[in-house]
């Protein structure tokens, strides 16, 4: 079983540098052994020696020998050029099963501790350790895959057997080996020549490394994608530095792997961010024309190291593949949603500006305003429509007469200015006082008679000049439905009036009896009066109830009531006032009187 | 390009450190050294948000007459210095930053390789390539 452990170590050195011929079935070297019991399963066939590094080898005895497991194994290793990397099947069956040890799981992951102390067991230094990490964690993530595995398990063994390490992951030990391993391979005739310095070589030959690819080319036509892919991925690793100009902003490529939210509405930020990152997926997409590239040239170059790349692109398998699709797919779909999103942008251009607003005035709030001010118009308007109609037409001021004979004019007038028809004036001789003492009864009885809400009588000047004013006030509130009352009242008044001047028309003989009628007169006049006070009165408030009941009318017939009833209280003021004057010249008058009469006594006494 | 590269752990202490030129490499390190000072007062300054919102690029820290002298801190408190000559026609910004990222992703590949210790020197060969890619390829 060790024999066959050594056979896989001979395997991995084809032409090494120490030990050539140790190798082939040659008893392992006594570092092995303690490695070799590290290891749990041993490869029961001997074909393992000429399986691995027929290419270099030329020993196709061997091959013969060790590739009875399969003829492509065979094929390959006639083909292949590469490998002194490359890890057979029984290599790689045993890899896995060492992986199965740590992770039972070969879709999983080995961390990076239980891996460290795994390798830690081949008694290799830590610094070989720590490369050997860097090499063959190819996605940096602290983890080892089955194929990331293999290759720090391939890498660990050529190390052990002396075997330098390289500066670049050999390709055949990129993750997704084997398959795709098969390639195409231009034989390598000088791979074992070069093969000592390939190590050395290999940073050098960073160039030839690229044409390298050419080799796996064939296979890479599976594996294109998946070769952008990778030098996106590895683009950040230990690619090769020409590439890292382009694919210089490691971090952008990192960054753009994984899938970006793109919003979906359009903003300045958003546009600006598009637009970077279309930026970006166009310096993502001139790597893989650079890819490309390398496997068009059609060296072979040797070294393995080279061909990270290639085998990047060379090999596809299960776990890095579907890594390479779907990453190769994130920038795809990333373009394509950014190009769907661009145009969508550019077309939406900027958010439709916010409809217009409403202008702040003139929208209800100005209606309002407009409507109330043009309520308030209208109101006002009514009112004062109203108001307006409420003074109706001041009539004229009656010319105020004191002469008896202008006192008809007078009444005539007043009777005229009140609007009293005719009537008044057929009455007004009647009322003319006789004599002249009494023209302050004909003017009180004119006043009385006239003392309606709409005629006022005239007595004095003042009484005239009141019933002047009254006039106009009683025919200013009043309105022309009251005047039929007014006329009513006035028909009233001159038939009390005429009443009233029938008992005067006798014009007493004496003063005293002119006082006596006077008084008798003022008696009936005040009778009269008052009779033609309460029927003023009565009329008024009969008017009152005429007056029709419209709801737009109420408050017209109530001012109009009031005002009356204002009227009234100032003409019986008036009156009062006018009864209280009379009363005091007529007390006046009989003192001198009695006193005429006391110097007449004397005479009679004797 | 860069003239010098350092990087600096957590407790100032120097974790790789290369130069261009060689020879007058103490200079340099003496230069590196100094400005851990203006390092550390960048770090304070920024006392009320600590990490999230500090910036990671620190820019220039001092210029002389020579060279200028660019910081970077991790949050982790790693510390990358560049010197780059003056006589350099003045790298952008943009430039400076892109270096600094490349080397923190070279740091981060490092550090998480299990073999690594934090705080021991860095080793890495693929560092070690990042780095001349940056430095002067006159060197």
């Amino acid at each position: 079983m060790e024999c066959l452990k050594i056979c896989f170590l001979v395997i991995l050195v084809p032409g090494p540098v120490t030990g050539d011929g140790m190798w082939s079935h040659s008893p392992p070297p006594p570092g092995q052994e303690s490695w070799v019991s590290f290891t749990a399963d041993t490869p029961p066939s001997s074909t393992l020696p000429a399986m691995h590094p027929s290419s270099v080898q030329e020993s196709t005895t061997i091959r013969t020998v060790a590739s009875a497991a399969t003829t492509n194994e065979i094929q390959r290793q006639s083909s292949t050029y590469d490998d002194p990397w490359k890890i057979t099947d029984e290599q790689r069956q045993y890899y896995i099963n060492q992986f199965k040890t740590i992770q039972p799981d070969l879709t999983g992951f080995i961390p990076g501790s239980a891996a460290k102390e795994f390798f830690t067991k081949s008694k290799l230094p830590i610094l070989e350790l720590s490369h050997i990490w860097e090499l063959s964690d190819f996605d940096k993530d602290g983890a080892l895959t089955l194929d990331e595995f293999c290759a720090a398990f391939h890498l660990v063994v050529a190390r052990k057997n002396g075997y330098d390490l390289p500066e670049k992951l050999p390709e055949s030990l990129m993750p997704k080996l084997i398959d795709l391993d098969d390639s195409a391979e231009v034989p390598e005739s000088t791979a074992d020549v070069g093969y000592s310095a390939s190590p050395v070589e290999v940073t050098p030959n960073k160039s030839p490394s690229m044409p390298s690819l050419n080799q796996a080319w064939p296979e890479m036509n599976q594996s294109n994608e998946q070769w952008e892919t990778f030098s996106e991925r590895s683009s950040s690793s230990q690619t090769l530095t020409q590439f890292d100009s382009n694919i210089a902003p490691a971090d952008p490529d990192t960054a753009i792997v994984h899938p970006v939210p793109i919003r979906m509405t359009p903003s300045k930020i958003h546009m600006q961010e598009m637009e970077l990152k279309r930026t970006g997926s166009d310096h993502n997409h001139p790597t893989s024309p650079l890819l490309a590239k390398p496997p068009e040239l059609s060296e072979e170059a040797k070294l393995p190291a080279s061909m990270k790349f290639v085998a990047a692109n060379a090999v596809g398998d299960g776990y890095s593949s579907s890594d390479s699709f779907t990453s190769d797919q994130e920038p795809i779909t990333r373009q394509r949603s950014q190009s769907g999103t661009s145009p969508e942008a550019l077309k939406v251009v900027a958010p439709p500006p916010p409809p217009p607003r409403p202008h702040p005035s003139h929208s209800r709030s100005s209606s309002l305003d407009m409507n109330r001010t043009f309520a308030a118009t209208s109101a006002t308007g009514q009112p004062q429509s109203s108001t307006i109609a409420y003074p109706p037409a001041v009539p004229p001021r009656p010319l105020p007469t004191q002469t008896s004979a202008p006192l008809t004019g007078h009444r005539v007038e007043a009777e005229g200015v009140s609007g009293g028809g005719a009537v008044l004036t057929t009455t007004s001789p009647q009322q003319i006082p006789q004599q002249p003492n009494f023209a302050d009864f004909s003017q009180f009885q004119a006043f009385a008679a006239s003392e309606q809400p709409s005629s006022l009588p005239e007595v004095d000047k003042h009484s005239e000049a009141g019933q002047a004013d009254k006039a106009p006030e009683g025919a200013g509130p009043l309105r022309t439905v009251k005047s039929d009352g007014q006329a009513d009242e006035r028909a009233s008044a001159t038939v009390n009036s005429t009443k009233g001047s029938s008992g005067p028309l006798a014009p007493p003989p004496k003063p005293v009896r002119r006082r006596l009628k006077s008084e008798d007169e003022l008696r009936p006049e005040d009778e009269q009066h008052g009779p033609q006070k309460s029927n003023v009165i009565a009329a008024v408030l009969a008017t009152q109830p005429s007056i029709p009941r419209s709801v737009g009318k109420d408050k017209k017939a109530i001012q109009a009531s009031i005002r009356r009833n204002k009227e009234t209280n100032t003409v019986l003021a008036r009156l009062n006032s006018e009864l209280q004057q009379q009363l005091k010249d007529l007390l006046e008058e009989r003192i001198s009187l009695e006193v005429q009469l006391e110097q007449l006594r004397p005479f009679s006494h004797l | 390009m860069a003239v010098c590269i350092a990087v600096i752990a957590k407790e100032n202490y120097p974790l790789y450190i290369r130069s261009v030129p060689t020879q007058n490499e103490l200079k340099f390190h003496y230069t590196v050294h100094t400005s851990l000072d203006v390092v550390e007062e960048k770090i304070s300054a920024v006392g009320k948000s600590l990490g999230d919102q500090r910036e990671l690029y620190l820019g220039l820290l001092y210029p002389t007459e020579d060279y200028k002298v660019y910081g970077y801190v991790t949050n982790s408190k790693v510390k990358f210095v560049i010197v780059v000559d003056s006589s350099n026609t003045s790298l952008r910004d943009n430039e400076i930053r892109s270096m600094f990222r490349k080397l923190h992703n070279s740091f981060t590949d490092v550090m998480c390789n299990p073999f690594h210790n934090p705080g021991d020197p860095i080793q890495s060969k693929a560092f070690d390539g990042i780095v001349s890619g940056m430095m002067v390829q006159t060197g």
